[in-house]
Formats: C-alpha cells, structure tokens, sequence
C-alpha cells in the first residue's frame, strides 16, 4: 500500500472581523494541528458536529485553501504542485447539496463535460460522458435535461458522474447524502460503495451521520473543535471509543425499538 | 377526543398537495407523522393551526376541543395557537424574533393569553428557562438569538411553545437542524416535558428512528396522502403499505449496519 494523501500539522485559522472598534480581532481555529495518513484504495470516514471543521478539512485536502500552517502532500509532494490540472484530475469532489453545486442553467451532459474540457482530459470527451452517465446509474438521455427537471437522487448522481468524469483515484464526498430523503440516501450510499469498490477508489467521506461511516468506511476521525480526537479502524473506534466526545457522538445516534 | 381531522385536503391552484388526511388523537397521547420531504407534512400541522399560506385552499374538517378549527376567524384562533396548541419548528432561529430578547419572547404568550404583567412575565420565563435545561436562567433571558447556539434556541422554542400549558404540542421537524447529540438531549427533554405536562403530541419527521423514539403512533405520508397509521410496534411487526415497508427496511439495514459496528458479537 502506498500513500496517496498525507497532512502533516495541517491548520487553517480563520481571522474574524473585528468586534468593535478597538478590539482585538478575534480569530477561528477550525482546522488545527491534523495529521492524517490516507493510503490508496483506503475509505476513510470524517466524522464530527457541525463547525467542527470537516468542510474546512476537505477544501485542504482539495487545494480549494491555503493551509495557516503545515502541508497536504498528495503522493509525497506537497501542494500546491507544479501541475495543479493533473492533482484536480486525479483528487474530486462531491458536496452535499446538489441543487446549489449544479449549474442551474447547463444540461446534464454540459455540467459533466465540463471538468474534462477545464482539466484538459485527453479522451474523447462525449464517449466519456456517456460512460460516466450509465456508470452512475442514469439513462443516456439524461445529458440534455436540466438540473431543475431531475429528482434530488438524480441530481445527486449528476454529481458524482461530474467528478468521476476525469478519473479521479481520490474521491472527497463532503456530506454526500445528508440533504435527500431515507430511501434516496440508501440508492446513492450502495452506489457509492459499489464505484469505490469496482474502480478502486480512495474515498474520504465526510459525514455527521455515524451510520453513514459504518457502512461505507474502514477508517475513521473523529473531529472536534477543529482536531482530530480519535482515529482508527470505524469499528475498533465505534466498538471500543476511548474519547470521551466520540462515546457521545455513539450513544446519540437514534436507535430502532427492540435493538439496544 | 382531543383533536379529530377528517378529510383535511389543501390544494395550491390545481394541485392537491394534502390529500384527504384524517387522523383522531386522544388526550395526552402521541402521533408522529413521517414521509419523505414534499409529502405534505408541513401543511398538515400547518393547517390544523390555520397558518397556511394565502393561496392555499383548504377544505375537510378539523376539530380540537369540540371546536371546528377549520375558518375559524383569525382572531378566535389567537386565542387557541400558542395557548391551548404550542408549536415547535425546525429552525428555531428563524421562528424567533432576532430583535427581541428571548426573555420578553418566552413572557409573551403568558402576557397574551393569561393577562400576566411583563414583571410577572419574566419571571415565569426565568422558570421556564430552567424547566427546559436553561444553565443561567437571568443571563439567558437577556439574550438575543443570535447569541445562542441551536440547541438553546430551540430549548426557548419548547419553553415558548409549553408556556401556557397546551393540550396539544405540534413539533415540525424539531430535531432536524440540530446535531446528533443535541437531538438526543432535546427529545429527552420533550418527551418528559410533554409527560409532565400531560399534553398531546403531533412530532413531524423524515427520520423513523426518531419518531420510533418519542411517540407510539406513527402516520406514513406520501404524495399528500396517509398511507398507513398504525402503532410504532404493529408498524415494525408488518408494515401493511408498500412504502412503509421500504423506510422500515431501510431504517433496519442502517441501523443494523450501525449495531454490528458498535456491538461487538460477544456481548
Ligand atoms: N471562511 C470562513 N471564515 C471564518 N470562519 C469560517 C470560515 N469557514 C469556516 N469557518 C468556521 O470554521 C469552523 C469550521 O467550519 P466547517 O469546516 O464548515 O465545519 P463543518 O464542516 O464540520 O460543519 C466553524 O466555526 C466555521 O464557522
Ligand atoms: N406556498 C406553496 N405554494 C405551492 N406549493 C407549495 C407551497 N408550500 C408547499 N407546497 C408544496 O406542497 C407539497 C407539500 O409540502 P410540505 O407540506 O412542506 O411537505 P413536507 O413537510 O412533507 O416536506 C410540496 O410539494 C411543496 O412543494
Ligand atoms: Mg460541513
Ligand atoms: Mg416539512
């Protein structure tokens, strides 16, 4: 196994507006000291509260924002790299709300083109968008609709097909299923461990939902306040947590009636 | 009986978006409605407090303490909504006034249905706050909002919405903004506050294991309709409609993947 992702004292400090006149100005720590190890083909779970820092994390890990300290290197080379077209290739992104990620005003097969055209992906370009199109689970002739005319799962699939289009090896899905309906959640989550599986994939999903991370990670962080407070195998962690804030986080998932 | 709606349909222009809903609930007894986002939920809770909005058009029959709820005059109907119905939404910032300490909000419903001074409307606010789990009840109801975190604000929406004592506490999606350890402290607080009270509970979610928790009855809504209502037990045993089928199903897979990762086979 090789490294392909790597963070090394990663922190990212936001400075606030001042207060006041005459007042400090205050700052936000929302990524602070992160050291993590992701080897190729690994399906690592980022879990944590909200403002913990997962989004802050990803857009690190994506070059989408400069680190206040310490480095990203993506296969032993620190970013951003000589070729940033060839990392964006190789490092996508899926983000939670597909209504807003989309172009409102491109059709599908415009919105999924458009990394190959922008990333200067050498193969044929509309063979490329059909394939990626069958490959999530969609019908061809779903290349000329717009996103308004799709349901939140197809918009969803759209989403992914975008980011596999150039090939990535490294998949970053920031709380991929978290705005669509139970059953919708359930289509998307098996796809995304059936793509992850049958194009060996590295995948890093960020996720507040611990039952999302059970079922689609072998690793996993817990984060809060902007730190890494426990990581390793989901379900080492989730059997056996010994971070008092990550046995919170477990007990206060909802459970069934008749499981205990 | 409490409440009893029957046929309650609500229909924008030509399209019927709550569809012949009717449901009874008894005194101090709990429903909980379900159903993926667009199935009518919302307007359901929304116009048995006769809050929908102007276009919609509204027929069938709501009666809450024997009396019709449906056209009932606006001012007739202050008397009932946030008096003898308390109401809970998903966002509890945008259901508060950003304006107005959360004090004198908590104090309002008291001034306005029982006839209580400010003086006296701040104090009973300054309970309330502790009753809802409110650390610092006297720096609490001087704040603004926006100077609290969600699960705070929505601890104020419980406290606003059970000042007076309702028969009926209607929550839409209460839990639904907040993270997962907030929702848990705040259903716990719900469900022994509303056991306390003695009230009646409508609890609106899209997420089953949530409504499995609070309540013992449960509506399935889809495309405007109730598919199903049955108890939370009956419904897991067989499930009669397809569509309750599936979000079982699916609620079962999620939560068994959960369990096999939490529980090690031994114990
Ligand atoms: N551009 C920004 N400027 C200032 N603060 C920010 C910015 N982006 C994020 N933050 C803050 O950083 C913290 C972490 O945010 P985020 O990474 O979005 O958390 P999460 O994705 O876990 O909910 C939060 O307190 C958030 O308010
Ligand atoms: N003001 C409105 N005008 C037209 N349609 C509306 C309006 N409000 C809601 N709807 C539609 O009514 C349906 C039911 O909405 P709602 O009760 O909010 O669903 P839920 O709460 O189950 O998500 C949806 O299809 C929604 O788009
Ligand atoms: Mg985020
Ligand atoms: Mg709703």
């Amino acid at each position: 196994m090789s490294l392909i992702l790597e963070t090394r004292g990663l922190s990212r400090i936001f400075s606030l507006p001042r207060a006041g006149f005459g007042k400090e100005r205050a700052v936000r720590r929302a990524v602070v000291d992160v050291n993590l190890k992701v080897e190729e083909g690994a399906r690592l779970g980022i879990v944590g509260e909200s403002g913990s820092g997962k989004t802050t994390l990803a857009k690190l890990l994506l070059g989408l924002d400069t680190p206040s300290e310490g480095e990203v290197r993506f296969r032993g080379q620190a970013i951003p790299l000589a070729d940033m077209h060839s990392f964006r290739r190789q490092v996508q992104v899926v983000f939670q709300d597909p209504r807003s990620s989309l172009n409102p005003r491109m059709q599908v097969g415009d919105i999924v083109r458009e990394p190959l055209e922008c990333l200067n992906v050498t193969e044929n370009h509309d063979t490329r968008i059909i394939e990626v199109i069958t490959e999530v689970g969609l019908p061809k002739d779903l290349v000329q609709r717009f996103p308004h005319e799709l349901s939140g799962g197809q918009r969803q699939r759209v989403a992914i097909a975008r980011a596999l289009a150039p090939r990535p090896k490294v998949l970053i899905a920031d709380e991929p299923v978290s705005a669509l309906d139970v059953l919708v959640r359930d289509e998307i989550l098996s796809l995304l461990a059936d793509l992850t599986t049958n194009l060996g994939l590295t995948l890093i999903l960020i996720s507040h939902d611990l039952s999302v991370v059970a079922r689609l990670c072998d690793d996993v962080v817990v984060m809060q306040h902007g730190t890494a407070v426990e990581k390793g195998k989901t379900m080492d962690v989730f059997r056996a947590p010994r971070h008092e804030f990550t046995k919170r986080l477990i007990t206060a998932v909802p459970r069934l009636p008749g499981t205990k | 009986m409490l409440l009893e709606v029957r046929n309650l349909t609500v229909r924008f222009g030509s399209k019927t978006v709550v569809d012949g809903v009717s449901f009874d609930l008894e005194a101090s007894s709990r429903l909980g409605i379900i159903g993926e986002s667009g199935s009518g939920k919302t307007l359901t809770t929304l116009a048995i407090i006769g809050l929908l909005p102007e276009t919609a058009k509204v027929s069938g029959s709501v009666t809450f303490e024997g009396q019709e709820l449906l056209g009932l005059a606006d001012r007739d109907f202050s008397a009932i909504r946030g008096n003898r119905i308390g109401m809970v939404f998903q966002e509890p910032l945008t259901a508060l006034n950003p304006l107005m300490r959360v004090g004198k909000q908590i104090a309002q419903p008291l001034r306005n249905h029982q006839g209580v001074t400010l003086k006296e409307g701040l104090k009973r606010a300054m309970e309330l706050c502790a009753r809802v789990g409110l650390p610092d009840p006297d720096r609490i109801i001087r704040s603004y909002p926006h100077q609290l975190s969600g699960g705070q604000r929505q601890r104020i929406g419980l406290a606003i919405a059970l000042a007076c004592s309702p028969a009926l506490l209607i929550a839409d999606e209460p839990t639904t903004a907040l993270d997962v350890t907030v929702q848990k402290e705040v259903l716990s607080l719900m469900n022994s506050l509303v056991a306390e009270e003695g009230s009646s509970l409508i609890f609106v979610s899209h997420d089953l294991p949530v409504v499995a928790s609070i309540t013992e009855r449960v509506a399935v809504m889809q495309n405007g309709e109730i598919v199903e209502l049955a108890s939370v037990n009956s419904m897991f045993q067989d499930a009669s409609h397809e569509y309750s089928r599936k979000l079982i199903q699916a609620a079962r897979t999620s939560d068994a993947e959960f369990g096999h990762f939490t529980e090690s086979p031994s114990a």
